[in-house]
């Protein structure tokens, strides 16, 4: 064959594959035309796995079937965002109409890429005044630069649990309320194995890989802003960030170094199971959400509990009480055929009050709409109201939405391993290079 | 002139019933070699998240790979390592349990049987094993480490031992080769080794002059395969790293792969991360490219050093 020839073939070829991959493209339709009257069935896919949740889920879907009894519920639970994405994408009989997911992190990303449909012109159909109904910190991270892709279901606020056993042994009173109470407190409840290798105890572990203390609930005790006017990554313009980096690698430090925490904390139990290290009394704090306290209940924990906000720098003394929040998110698959029946499910699942209050109280989370959280049938332990209060604090916040969804958080993540560990030597150059990442990153992902 | 000349249309024919015979193969070959690849490296020149149309990018994805994305040179540092030192001790420790075995005169069949059967533990199960195995804090190596008075590593959590961490892995499953190299050792002819005894050939020499040439095929292939399976190495480095990290429940958790420090980090969990977590096929196609160049410079290499030592073995 000509050289000519063959080129031209291998043009046609490429083009033809081309043509073939473009068109197995999925697109997502802008509106929805279905009748929501019509008899359908609803492939709804969330994360929750432990039996009690299931149950709770389940409960509440019989309670909207009773409802809306021309929609049928097909519910999956026990799905990673990673599948949820995947089925998203194949599309199918068999992919999701509906969706909730754990990772308020991914809403950028969700809403970016047009995977769930816009709710605003659904809410607008409905009636249903966003502003009046959400608390103003959890729309802003269940949309992204005015698609309001998902609603909030339920939330999280992250907050300090105690051992007040441990404390009245330790001669401590109350929890802290500053970072330096924080970490002389962290201190004194610190003590040493018999080896003096290890610990029987450690106040709190520091470190960024000791399950929820991650670097973004400690940014928002310094009231850090991810990012600037001009939409650009504001890690080494705002000095809070170093500041928060350096409080935290000071209490590393302080409690024996990098080296012989991580060796400890390797010792510990998974996070969701009993031998979480606070049920077993091998950390006397943690940084946690929620559930924690209950769940600590549940094992059968030995001593008593307490629940307090996050400390904040001592400079910020008088905004104690605040804390980070996020939560879980639900949204519609913008390629479904059922968008009228799915805004529905989605509609009692996020607005219904007796629904949101049956769900919180059945799985111990946050409640996401103004008047759930003021219902009289909210159960609220002593432990919960710390939580409920870290939520309803003006000053409490979370981390925005992003095109890369949330690669920006991990990126910083990154470099907070390096300080912790002590391999940064120059915090803001490295935040700088960080912010330099981010941009990149975000950039890219538009 | 009318009708095919008779030579030429028989050997028509015959060209025909060649690739109706071939047919099958290049179907497969096409569909699942050609158009996949052809595919890939389109897409590598586009932005692309599945649920936009692909559009054309240039070489974005390219630059962005080689020079702005902060997790492929220590993927590639840690794949090269894993092919250099993994395979070159998975092969070396293969060999020379096979040596022992078929040197054992008593109770070979126990031997055989107990190194053989790590190889068919799930390669998950395996690594949840030495992270118990080697945790720093509650392990029992570790223990035994420190009660002979030997420092004790951090193994999976400090980046210095990780992959030497993953390598003991490696070669606790290396049961797979070893009956590989047995049935070769046996087959090496016995009168060569009589021979070279007569002359005075001690073991070392008998091994370099004899063993070597007459098992060099094997070797190869063992090296062959063991380079492609370190090309592809993924579940063991990132179930290591996430239990280590202590991330392994809650669907709601972002995990990066490479925990310590990327020390764990592959490229083909790159290829996973880049287009099953962040959605940017583009840039996962990038990146699985790369990974096969690589694998066919590394075969091409092995494979012309091949014909060497064959010769050598003739």
């Amino acid at each position: 064959m000509p050289r000519t020839g063959r080129l031209t073939t291998a043009t046609a070829v490429l083009a033809a594959i081309s043509a073939l991959a473009t068109a197995c493209t999925g697109q997502g339709a802008d509106t929805a035309s279905d009748d929501p009257k019509a008899d359908v069935t609803l492939n709804f896919w969330h994360g929750w796995s432990a039996p009690s949740e299931a149950k709770a889920i389940e409960e509440n879907i019989a309670r909207f079937e009773k409802a809306h009894p021309n929609i049928k519920v097909q519910v999956t639970g026990n799905m990673t965002d990673d599948k949820i994405n995947q089925a998203l994408r194949a599309g199918g009989d068999k992919a999701p109409d509906v969706v909730s997911s754990f990772t308020t992190d991914s809403v950028g990303k969700f809403c970016n890429s047009r995977a769930f449909a816009d709710l605003n012109p659904f809410l607008a159909k409905s009636g249903v005044d966003k502003t009046k109904v959400f608390p103003k910190t959890l729309l802003a991270y269940t949309e992204f630069d005015g698609n309001q892709c998902t609603l909030p279901l339920l939330h999280d606020a992250y907050g300090l649990v105690y051992n007040k056993t441990a404390f009245a042994a330790a001669g401590i009173t109350e929890p802290p309320k500053t970072w330096s109470q924080f970490t002389e407190v962290a201190q004194k409840l610190t003590k040493a194995d018999a080896s003096g290798h290890s610990y029987e105890q450690v106040g709190l572990m520091p470190t960024f890989h000791g399950y929820e203390t991650k670097p973004t609930r400690l940014a928002a005790q310094w009231g850090a802003t991810y990012f600037g006017a001009d939409g650009r990554s504001n890690l080494a313009g705002d000095p809070a960030f170093a500041k928060m980096l350096s409080a935290q690698k000071d209490l590393v430090d302080k409690l024996g170094g990098y080296e012989k925490l991580e060796r400890f904390r390797n010792t510990f139990g998974d996070e969701w199971s009993a031998e979480h290290p606070f049920h077993t009394g091998q950390v006397a704090m943690q940084i946690d959400g929620e559930w924690r306290a209950s769940m600590a209940k549940e094992a059968g924990v030995p001593f008593e509990i307490g629940t307090a906000p996050l400390p904040v720098p001592d400079e910020q003394a008088a905004d104690y009480g605040k804390g980070y929040l996020a939560g879980t998110i639900m949204g519609i698959a913008a390629g479904g055929k059922k968008q009228n029946a799915a805004w529905e499910l989605v509609k009692y699942m996020t607005t219904d009050t007796e629904a949101v209050v049956a769900f919180a109280n059945a799985i111990h989370n946050i409640p996401s709409t103004f008047a759930a959280l003021e219902s009289p049938d909210l159960q609220v332990t002593p432990e919960f109201k710390t939580f409920l209060d870290i939520a309803r604090h003006p000053k409490s916040s979370t981390t925005p939405a992003k095109a890369d969804g949330g690669t920006y958080q991990l990126t910083f993540e990154d470099f907070a391993y390096g300080v912790e560990k002590g391999d940064v030597t120059d915090i803001p150059a490295g935040l700088a290079r960080t912010d330099r990442q981010i941009d990149t990153d975000i950039a890219k992902a538009k | 002139m009318t009708g095919a000349h008779p030579l030429r249309s028989k050997r028509r024919r015959s060209a025909l019933r060649t690739a109706a015979f071939l047919s099958p193969w290049l179907i497969g070959f096409a569909v699942f070699f050609v158009y996949p690849l052809l595919s890939t490296l389109y897409f590598s020149f586009t932005r692309y998240d599945g649920f936009r149309q692909p559009a054309f990018n240039g070489l974005d994805n390219w630059s962005y790979v080689f020079t702005d994305y902060p997790l492929f040179w220590p993927a590639m540092r840690n794949t090269l390592w894993l092919v250099l030192v993994m395979v070159t001790c998975r092969v070396a420790f293969g060999l020379g349990i096979g040596l022992l075995i078929t040197k054992i005169k008593t109770g070979t069949g126990i031997f055989r049987t107990l190194f053989y059967l790590p190889y068919l533990a799930p390669p998950v199960a395996a690594t949840l094993a030495f992270v118990f195995l080697l945790n720093p804090g509650t392990g029992p190596v570790n223990t035994l480490l420190d009660a002979v008075g030997l420092p004790t590593p951090g193994w999976f959590t400090d980046a210095d031992w990780s992959k030497p961490a993953l390598t003991a892995l490696a070669l606790w499953g290396v049961g797979d080769l070893m009956v590989i190299f047995m049935a070769a050792l046996l087959d090496v002819p016995k009168e060569q080794y009589e021979a070279a005894e007569l002359d005075g050939a001690g073991a070392w020499a008998r091994f370099r002059h004899i063993t070597l040439p007459n098992i060099s095929p094997i070797i190869m292939f063992a090296v062959v395969t063991g380079v492609i399976q370190a090309m592809q190495y993924y579940a063991q480095p990132l179930v290591a790293g996430k239990v280590a990290a202590g991330v392994i429940g809650g669907s709601g958790q972002q995990f990066e792969p490479g925990y310590p420090d990327k020390s764990t980090l592959t490229l083909p969990q790159l290829v996973y991360n880049l287009g099953f977590q962040r959605f940017d096929y583009g840039t996962a196609c990038v990146v699985a490219l790369v990974l096969f160049a690589l694998s066919m410079a590394f075969t091409a290499l092995l494979m012309r050093r091949r014909g060497g030592l064959i010769g050598a073995g003739e």
